[in-house]
């Protein structure tokens, strides 16, 4: 009694604190309350087909264009020039999922007329992402067949047993990010048991990188011992035998009080050239295999990841064959973290540190510039969004002490709507020499602009 | 895009402000204040054993420009209590709208006794990336909910005193144990006495003036519940709104724990999705 006298007691002194008490709400008794703004869901043009419920079509249309911030004496100014149509046709039902992503290009920095469709380095007319199946077997299995983007590894932008094909050029020229992957063609086994979960990919002609070859973007050419670019660009032998020049790759993996765990096998060749035949100068492929580990979790704050491959140069296991890249170690350790709001960090170190060092010096033609035993790399990625996180600032570097030379990637992107969006960045490399990594690239360094409207039906 | 919708944990379909404990005795109904609270937090984010909605959220900022997302929204309860009667939670949240990050996936496994496991797919990479756990007052998708509106505010966060009880509402004061960590020095709730739904929710800055302001605009009883179907976030000082909007509801669909994994991460549970 005592009690329900002080809650009213209450009520009539917060009445005039508290404020009025709200109008009950549609479904408890109130008539609900005229919103201006509620059910604004007609504007979402998400709908589902009444032809075929499960197939769903989206897309982007982009125009991106970069120039470079100095000249360069091998290649043109512009570095970019094109427009993109991307068409995503996806059917997914619980069983099947069938996508197919088609990039349709016109590129007035390259001549496509070279590469029309071919499909190996996405300069033609036609990039085709993706034409995959991926079915679910059974309880244990999945499997996925077809040209496809294969991603695993811990790292940001750095790569060490994730042996899938990349895009140096369209990472290093200003395309959108997710164009650092490139699709391979490529049958995906998905094992899954209590105790560990398998995944296999076999890849049954090799698909290299899409390499900087100066076409585009110019490099250092060991064998010629200078830059290189447009007119005097890399020839290359790449494997590219069905069936006989072919992938494997697999990853064992398991969660584990809150980290992923992770092993790793590749055979296969090198992604990129990573040697010379000494008879013509063409850029090879030597055979490669490598085996990894990873551990990726909660650390502190934020998220930690660490990661090791052995790079096992098969046709050059002495180390003493100038030709071929020898043999490495690489290791990567990582962190991550929210600073504040909306604005993150990221930290990595890598190494390569290459192995018969000693067979290297001694194998090195005379003149050439000689590599590091180690090549220290560390990077910095902080990223901020602002304006409602419509806004979003992304600053990554990465820099060697080892080799003095740098890169430095800024970029900035803002969502007009829902469909607009913009977008802007520069790639600046730095050194002191012209042959180290990012070094070789500084005549390179460009700014970019994009806009593109995304839509789905 | 895809990393500026900072995609960050949630949860409870009834997508609220959570609550509580509390220091005790004042009896309202034959309730406690513990005994509201946790009633209260039940309703809204632990309702069955595992839920579905699809959610159509409209964000209109302080220019009348308006931003639309869409997303599917699947919820299990552990069935071990990990104890304070309070299971891990699981979400598997499928993007749909807008365009750019269609077919998104965001997992969270919303641990009682330490941070939120979180991971991220990215289809157009078949990326399965572990994310941070971040700051729960981070505006979710840009909109003026933040993280911890959406999956709740841990139980123990305030100090709850029963200040009035109206004849629809209790009406609770809340003030944070860690001020420092909060944008607010106080919350004030009107939770509706016979289904526990926090109908509006108040916030107050340091100098005591309100700046925040959550209301529930629908609510409806699917399967027994009481649900949420349409709310309301207003930021005072900006003039910004966000509207949640929700539909396909459903509760007790017998979700297999499986589905909370990498696998289904890169093959989305489509039968569930819809």
């Amino acid at each position: 009694m005592i009690v329900r006298c002080l809650g009213i007691a209450l009520v009539l002194v917060c009445s005039g604190v508290w404020g009025a008490p709200p109008a009950l709400p549609k479904g408890l008794g109130g008539l609900g309350t005229a919103s201006p703004a509620a059910g604004n869901a007609d504007a979402v043009d998400e709908t589902d087909s009444a032809l075929w419920p499960d197939l769903t079509l989206a897309g982007f249309w982009e125009g991106r264009s970069g120039i470079r911030t100095q000249d360069d004496p091998n290649q043109d100014q512009a570095t970019l020039g094109e427009t993109r149509l991307q068409l995503r046709l996806e059917h997914a039902d619980e069983r099947v999922t069938a996508r197919l992503t088609t990039d349709f290009l016109l590129d007035a920095v390259q001549d496509q007329e070279q590469h029309g469709l071919d499909q190996t380095n996405g300069e033609g007319y036609v990039d085709l992402r993706e034409a995959s199946l991926a079915f679910r077997v059974s309880q244990q299995a999945d499997i996925k067949a077809g040209r496809q983007v294969l991603t695993w590894g811990t790292g940001d932008l750095i790569f060490i047993n994730d042996l899938f094909p990349k895009d140096w050029v369209s990472f290093l020229i200003g395309r959108e990010v997710e164009y650092l992957k490139a699709p391979s063609t490529a049958v995906k086994l998905a094992l899954f048991s209590d105790f560990v979960d398998l995944d296999l990919v076999y890849t049954p002609r090799f698909e290299p990188d899409r390499y900087i070859d100066g076409d585009r973007l110019s490099f250092f050419n060991p064998f010629e011992n200078r830059p290189v670019g447009e007119d005097d660009n890399l020839h290359t032998d790449v494997p590219d035998q069905w069936w006989h020049d072919d992938e494997f790759a697999l990853r064992l993996h398991r969660q584990l009080f809150g980290y992923q765990f992770a092993a790793y096998g590749y055979r296969g060749y090198w992604k990129s050239p990573a040697g010379f035949d000494l008879t013509n100068g063409n850029g090879i492929f030597p055979a490669l295999s490598v085996v990894g580990a990873s551990v990726e979790g909660p650390l502190g704050a934020g998220i930690g990841n660490l990661e090791i491959g052995y790079y096992d140069s098969r046709d050059d296991r002495d180390g003493d064959d100038p030709g071929i890249r020898n043999s490495e170690l690489r290791v990567l350790a990582g962190y991550r973290q929210e600073l504040a709001r909306d604005l993150t960090l990221g930290l990595q170190y890598y190494l390569e540190r290459m192995q018969d060092y000693g067979n290297y010096r001694d194998s090195l033609p005379p003149g050439n510039p000689s590599q590091d035993r180690n090549r220290h790399l560390v990077t910095t990625r902080l990223t901020r969004l602002v304006l409602d996180q419509n806004l979003r600032l992304s600053l990554f570097v990465f820099y060697s002490p080892s080799d003095d030379d740098g890169y430095v990637r800024p970029s900035a992107t803002f969502s007009v709507d829902d469909h607009w969006t913009l977008e802007g960045g520069a790639n600046w490399f730095f050194g002191d020499e012209k042959h180290t990594f990012f070094g070789q690239f500084q005549d390179n360094t460009n700014l970019y602009a994009a806009i593109r409207y995304n839509f789905a039906r | 895009m895809m990393n500026g919708m900072r995609m960050k944990s949630f949860g409870g379909l009834g997508a609220m402000l959570a609550l509580l404990m509390v220091g005790g005795g004042a009896l309202a109904d034959g309730l406690t204040v513990e005994e509201i609270v946790q009633r209260t937090e039940q309703v809204a984010y632990y309702q069955g054993d595992d839920g579905k909605a699809r959610v159509t959220m409209t964000i209109t900022d302080g220019q009348d420009r308006v931003r639309n997302r869409r997303f599917l929204i699947l919820r299990r309860d552990q069935d071990e209590d990990a104890g304070e009667g309070v299971a891990q939670q699981k979400y598997f949240v499928h993007i749909k709208y807008p365009a750019d990050v269609k077919n998104t996936v965001f997992m969270v496994w919303k641990n009682p006794e330490r941070d939120d496991d979180r991971w991220l797919y990215l289809p157009a990479l078949d990326l399965v990336k572990r994310i941070a756990a971040g700051d729960k007052r981070t505006s979710f998708l840009g909109s003026d909910f933040c993280y911890e509106d959406i999956s709740g505010r841990s139980i123990n966060e305030d100090r709850h005193r029963l200040i009035a009880t109206t004849d629809d509402y209790y009406v609770l004061d809340n003030v944070p144990k860690q001020p420092k960590q909060v944008d607010f020095s106080r919350f004030t709730m009107w939770i509706h006495r016979e289904s526990f739904v926090p109908v509006r929710v108040e916030y107050f800055d340091a100098q005591d003036r309100k700046y925040r302001e959550y209301e529930v605009l629908e609510v409806a009883t699917i399967q027994g519940h009481p649900t949420v179907m349409k709310s309301r976030m207003n930021d005072l000082r900006d003039g910004g709104k966000t509207v949640l909007a929700f539909d396909r509801v459903a509760y007790d669909l017998g979700l297999p724990e499986g589905i909370f994994s990498e696998r289904y991460l890169r093959h989305p549970p489509v039968s569930y999705l819809k």
